[in-house]
């Protein structure tokens, strides 16, 4: 599409991931994308077990051959102050950022300082857009009776009218509250493969630009609110997923911009 | 003969039974179980899946609803053929060659085109990990190529990819061969003309009537002077720009961009829909629609990312001297150039890269118009021009000039305005210099030896940290300030109007009296 990998890292790639692989045991390993700093770019890779949803293990690397192991817990706290944070990522996993904001702490003004560490930041911006980013088409993936995601063997691709169609994607992120919306009031609902968000609840409407390229093979669908976020799905072939080339930063502008 | 019956085995005759029952037909479906069964495990044999257990359920259901489907198909079929041979036409007119005219001449191989060597470029663009992949690469090609051949242009470039929510972009810029663009711009003009005399009237019949009646105040809000476009090939219209959709899709020009436009379009920030007529809602107005959005946005990034290597343009110099205050705004190559190494291409101190097109002032402009100048149709006016207070004249607007290094580029939050990269850390004699831009995000220029290039590929935004804001909306008018001579005195109430009646009775009651004493004492 736009920015994707020299051929250089994308050879690199394939070298060390097949060690990657191996040493943690996973099942399968999925290039997430790249994050973008002013000096240095961060590559992030996620790796499943046995269930597709929960439990992927992420790792980045500086170099596409030295991979760590994100092991920072986000929590609920952790993600206050990432959002807080603005500009580009640095490059440097252990760069601290520091955030002043003004708090009314017992009635007085207080400047109150927090810090993040980069390495933090990646850990909470790779989830944020995983909750609001990661896609994939509707029968994709199924939930087995034993209450693991599992990829549906007998997904064979969607056709080009359904490929067209926000609502024929899902968020790829375990759902808040799902039955809590009309989707059991839908004909053909299927509790095996409806089981996650669908897109086209997602507020602001139109932040989700759906486009047909490749002499329409290819639909892809282009996140507005993580400029970079990109989810694709082959015409009638059970190929699909999603990668997120960007700085890591949202757009706030996007009520602005539509 | 008889042929003995033999004799039925129990389990045989299970056998039967069972089968019997599972071949009993369904109510619903007219189907059974027993071909059913049957059908899918022909299947499993045949297709040999792995993990059967696993899918089998899936397997069943494929089988029920496969015999149903088949009506359906043969319409969704002819739509989806209907859209993707569509593109497909339009598409294979990229690849056919000229008209029977041309194919009479053999091709002139080595007549210089104005064609790019895309290929190239691109091959360098994927090594510093940005550009379009290779066959939308060769459909950009052909479509420039068909360009070229239907405008007579000097020079045409692929400035880039522009993405939008329904359609993207892709832009191409040109310069006609002197002369050729006249004959376009005269026409365009002599209809602005046109417009303009029109509206000029207009206003002069309203000036005479309202001279004619002295009664209404007159507003002494004078609109500000619009500023003037500047001509074509000078400042923001230095370069013209066609854009398409698709490959293969006609290109469209973009008309030239005003200065209104380009402080307009600083102020806000929308996304492009991928549709050249659609208005652009926003607040300040926008005073166009996208085509002429898409046009400002692109001279804003031409003139903050086109750069070039140090050295590559040089001022000619036998140019006379321009007049003061005005820049150089023109260039040549220099023949000389031998290239810089990559080590000094990409150093941090970004001087060895320069600007190459001019800088826009706020104004909107590249040479600043000063615009309280006194203009021959205000000749009526002029003594009420002098009798209020003339504002200062402005300073005049200045920028950096022409072929100013980036290192006096101003820093974007606390980061380097462009972030220079080799393309290869392990192979650095062969490595190509990449500068990604910071400001306008999706800007990069690569370097090596003698060739260099731009390029653009995003959404068409600036970057900020800090979120977008519109401007707040003009301060609220003050109203005349309120003072004794316009002060509105109250009505007296009915109880002041009582006394005031009752004194006045007294007082010509009083008067009277005197009156009548006066009488008295004159007749004493």
């Amino acid at each position: 599409n736009a920015e994707y990998m020299g051929t250089e890292q994308k050879t690199a790639l394939q070298v060390s991931l097949a060690s990657v692989k191996q040493k943690n045991g996973f099942r399968k390993v999925y290039f997430w994308g790249k994050i973008m700093g002013s000096n240095n770019d961060y590559f992030v890779v996620q790796g499943v077990t046995d269930d597709y949803l929960k439990n992927r293990k992420t790792l980045y690397s500086l170099n596409c051959m030295e991979w760590n192991n994100l092991t920072v817990e986000v929590t609920e706290k952790l993600m206050e102050v990432a959002h807080k944070v603005r500009g580009r990522f640095k490059g440097d996993p252990a760069h601290e950022f520091e955030i002043v904001e003004q708090v009314t702490k017992d009635g007085e003004e207080v400047e109150d300082t927090m810090t993040i560490k980069e390495e933090e930041r990646l850990a909470c911006v790779i989830q944020m857009i995983d909750c609001e980013g990661a896609v994939s088409p509707r029968g994709a993936f199924k939930l087995t009776p034993e209450g693991n995601v599992m990829l549906n063997n007998n997904f064979q691709g969607q056709e080009m009218t359904d490929a067209s169609k926000l609502s024929s994607y899902f968020h790829f992120y375990p759902p808040e509250n799902l039955f809590e919306s009309a989707l059991l009031a839908k004909a053909n609902h299927d509790k095996a493969l409806d089981f996650l968000t669908p897109l086209e609840q997602d507020i602001p409407r139109g932040s989700w630009s759906v486009q047909q390229e490749h002499s329409n093979n290819l639909v892809t669908l282009r996140s507005l609110w993580w400029p970079g976020l990109v989810g694709y799905n082959i015409i009638n072939q059970p190929k699909f997923g999603y990668v997120y080339f960007g700085t890591g930063e949202k757009n706030q502008d996007l009520p602005f911009m539509l | 003969m008889d042929t003995p019956t033999p004799k039925i085995n129990p389990k045989e005759e299970q056998y039967i039974n069972a089968k019997a029952y599972l071949s009993e037909a369904s109510t619903d479906s007219g189907y059974n179980l027993y071909d059913h069964l049957s059908s899918c495990l022909t299947k499993i044999l045949d297709e040999r899946p792995e993990n059967v257990y696993d899918i089998f359920e899936d397997i069943s259901k494929d089988r029920k609803r496969s015999k149903f489907t088949s009506n359906v198909d043969t319409v969704q079929d002819k739509i989806d053929q209907s859209t993707e041979v569509a593109l497909a036409i339009v598409q294979r007119k990229l690849f056919a060659r000229g008209d029977g005219d041309e194919a009479d001449q053999e091709p002139d191989e080595d007549a210089e085109t104005p064609l790019p060597n895309l290929m190239e470029l691109s091959f360098f663009f994927e090594q510093a990990g940005i550009g379009l992949n290779r066959e939308e690469v060769i459909r950009v090609w052909m479509a420039l190529k068909n360009l070229v051949e239907s405008h007579n242009l000097q020079h045409v470039r692929f400035w880039g990819k522009l993405f939008g929510t329904e359609q993207n972009y892709y832009v191409a810029e040109v310069e006609y061969r002197e002369g050729e663009e006249d004959a376009d711009e005269e026409e365009e003009e002599a209809e602005e003309q046109h417009e303009e005399e029109t509206t000029e009237k207009d206003d002069g019949e309203e000036g005479e009537e309202e001279a004619e009646e002295d009664d209404t105040p007159k507003p002494e809000f004078k609109p500000p002077p619009v500023v003037p476009r500047e001509e074509n090939r000078t400042g923001p219209n230095k370069k013209t720009y066609f854009v398409c959709n698709d490959p293969g899709k006609p290109w469209t020009k973009l008309p030239a961009v005003t200065p209104a436009q380009i402080t307009s379009a600083r102020q806000i920030k929308k996304f492009l829909t991928g549709r050249l007529d659609a208005p652009v809602v926003s607040y300040p107005p926008f005073p166009g629609n996208e085509s002429n959005y898409l046009r400002a946005q692109v001279a804003r990034i031409s003139a903050g990312t086109h750069i070039s290597p140090l050295g590559f343009y040089q001022f000619d110099e036998e140019e006379e001297e321009e007049e003061e205050g005005e820049g150089r705004d023109n260039f040549v190559e220099n023949l000389d150039f031998e290239g810089l190494p990559t080590k000094e291409m990409t150093d941090p101190i970004l001087s060895s890269w320069v600007h190459h097109v001019q800088h826009i002032l706020p104004q909107g402009r590249c040479a600043w118009w000063n615009p309280v100048q006194k203009n021959e149709d205000d000749f009526e006016e002029e003594d009420e021009e002098e009798e209020r207070e003339e504002p200062d004249e402005p300073e005049p607007e200045v920028g950096p000039p022409l072929l100013t290094p980036l290192s006096e580029d101003a820093e974007v939050g606390n980061m380097p305005p462009w972030t220079p990269k080799m393309s290869s850390n392990l192979i650095p004699q062969f490595a190509i210099a990449c500068m990604h831009s910071n400001l306008w995000p999706g800007a990069h220029a690569f370097a090596q030896g003698k060739k260099f290039e731009n390029v653009y590929i995003g959404t068409g935004h600036k970057y900020s940290q800090d979120n977008y804001s519109p401007p707040a909306p003009p301060a609220i008018q003050e109203e005349f300030p309120s003072g004794p001579e316009i002060t509105e005195t109250e009505d007296p109430t009915p109880e002041e109007e009582a006394a005031l009646r009752a004194a006045k009775q007294d007082a010509m009651e009083a008067a009277e009296e005197m009156e009548d004493e006066e009488e008295q004492s004159d007749e004493d």
